[in-house]
């Protein structure tokens, strides 16, 4: 689904990124971690090209979104992200976010729009919420809008960049169940976190990165139980 | 000796100076000349309106070539501003009114050649207020749209630009506010707008006092006006705050 071939990234003489190579296959879960600074959502904005990589290749669906040929707002379509300060669009109710997409996008009817709108308002649990403006929210259910946003394009993989971080405790929960749901649903999911326990328990693999390569990638039960890098031990030693 | 009338006029009382003037304020002089210069308030108006229009519509394209990558666009953007920003209103007014003829052969109008040349001047001001309130916008908002797959100009038209002339707003007003009484150089050129109706009324009764407090009094009913229109606007903008 994804593929990443000797992907760099610099920010002028900063190497943020070296020679990432690596896969996320249909339907899996992967879960990026690693000290701040260490580059994993340089990563994940590589993959849609927020950022354009240095150096290196990246395939969705075996297109290489890193040839200037290729379309990069066809491919994005099918890539919903999720940023950690949420940003709506606050001069558009929170069901005019949601069908924002579809509408000018995808050039989806408007009352169809509305109707998938509201559909995926319910699924993050705010259908009564689509009238109001976003900062009628709190930050949890910013974020369970954005993510019904991300979902209204119907993607094929979602992205989420650090999709607590921003949040106040009590509001993390109800976030992740959201996301819990969207595991379940078999979605193909690239997240970065600090959240170790929910990557421990919704991913299927571990990305953990350190000084802009990969250090570790293994499944969660090997990489929280037996990390066979250093850096992931002490990293672990710290955070759990 | 020579400066003794400097001299004399600064210790002149004031009372004298007056009297010496005539300042007996009559406005019944000059009541039938009264629709003659409210005729002038379309005529301001209208002007200032067209100008503020083509203004601001230009200085947002102008705003947007300043923040593209392309640098011949920047470049051009960047001269366009400084020459208008660096060269007296009155001055381009002139050489639009009266060089034009002189080098294309089409005599414009007083009203074209003014909004013409009051269009070009306020895009300079104005792009460069409008570039900041795109650049305030925050990054993430032009994120959010590129992750949906929204073209640029889309997004510029339906996300940055809507964000950005609401936090510009009180500037923009300002400028109306500018335009609307910079207007009055249009009298230079002729047009029979509020001050030049001011100044006709003036020499056909010999009286200059009373006219052009009227025209004040008219101009600052204009400002107000448009200072309460821009008032509601903002409050219905914020609605969604």
């Amino acid at each position: 689904m994804i593929r990443t071939e000797f992907l760099c990234k610099s920010f002028g003489n900063l190497k943020v990124l070296n020679d990432i190579s690596t896969e996320i296959r249909k339907g899996e879960v992967v879960a990026i971690l690693g000290p701040s600074g260490c580059g994993k959502s340089t990563l994940l904005r590589c993959l849609n090209l927020l950022e354009t990589p240095t150096r290196g290749r990246v395939y969705i669906n075996d297109v290489e979104i890193t040839n200037p040929k290729t379309d990069v707002n066809k491919v994005r379509q099918n890539m919903g992200m999720v940023f950690q300060h949420f940003n709506l669009f606050p001069h558009m109710t929170v069901l005019q976010n949601v069908t924002y997409g579809p509408i000018k996008v995808k050039q989806m009817p408007k009352g169809q729009a509305q109707e998938l709108g509201m559909a995926q308002l319910h699924v993050v649990g705010l259908d009564e919420k689509a009238d109001v403006y976003p900062s009628r929210l709190s930050g949890g259910q910013k974020q369970r809008v954005a993510i019904a946003r991300a979902l209204a394009m119907q993607p094929g993989v979602m992205l989420f960049d650090e999709p607590t971080s921003a949040l106040d405790p009590e509001m993390v929960k109800e976030v992740l169940a959201v996301m819990k749901g969207l595991v379940n649903s078999g979605m193909t999911m690239a997240i970065v976190t600090h959240e170790m326990g929910f990557a421990r328990e919704v991913a299927d693999r571990i990305l953990f990165l350190e000084g802009g390569g990969i250090a570790e990638d293994a499944p969660p039960s090997v990489f929280f139980t037996a990390p066979k890098s250093e850096r992931a031990q002490q990293f672990l030693e710290k955070v759990l | 000796m020579s400066d003794d009338w400097l001299y004399n006029v600064s210790i002149t009382p004031l009372s004298v100076l007056a009297q010496g003037a005539g300042l007996v304020l009559d406005f019944s002089r000059i009541r039938e000349n009264i629709p003659f210069i409210l005729q002038g308030v379309p005529v301001t108006l209208s002007f200032s309106i067209v100008s503020a229009l083509f203004g601001f519509t230009w200085g947002t394209v102008l705003s947007i070539f300043k923040i593209s990558n392309i640098l011949p666009l920047k470049l051009l953007a960047d001269l366009y501003t400084s020459i208008f920003r660096g060269t007296p209103l009155i001055l381009q007014l002139a050489l639009i009114y009266f060089a034009t003829p002189q080098l294309t052969g089409i005599t414009p109008t007083p009203f074209q050649a003014a909004v013409v040349t009051f269009s070009l001047n306020s895009a300079a001001y104005s792009s460069e207020t409008i570039r900041g309130g795109i650049m305030a916008v925050d990054r993430g908002q032009r994120e959010a749209a590129m992750t949906l797959g929204v073209k640029y100009p889309t997004m510029m038209w339906d996300i940055v630009l809507p964000q950005a002339f609401k936090n510009i707003l009180p500037a923009l007003v300002n400028e109306s506010i500018a335009l609307l009484k910079d207007s009055a150089l249009v009298s230079t050129v002729g047009a029979l707008d509020l001050m030049r109706r001011g100044q006709v009324v003036a020499a056909e009764k010999f009286i200059f006092f009373e006219p052009l407090m009227i025209v004040a009094v008219i101009y600052y009913v204009l400002v107000m006006g448009l200072t309460f229109v821009a008032q509601q606007l903002e409050r219905r903008m914020r609605k969604s705050d």
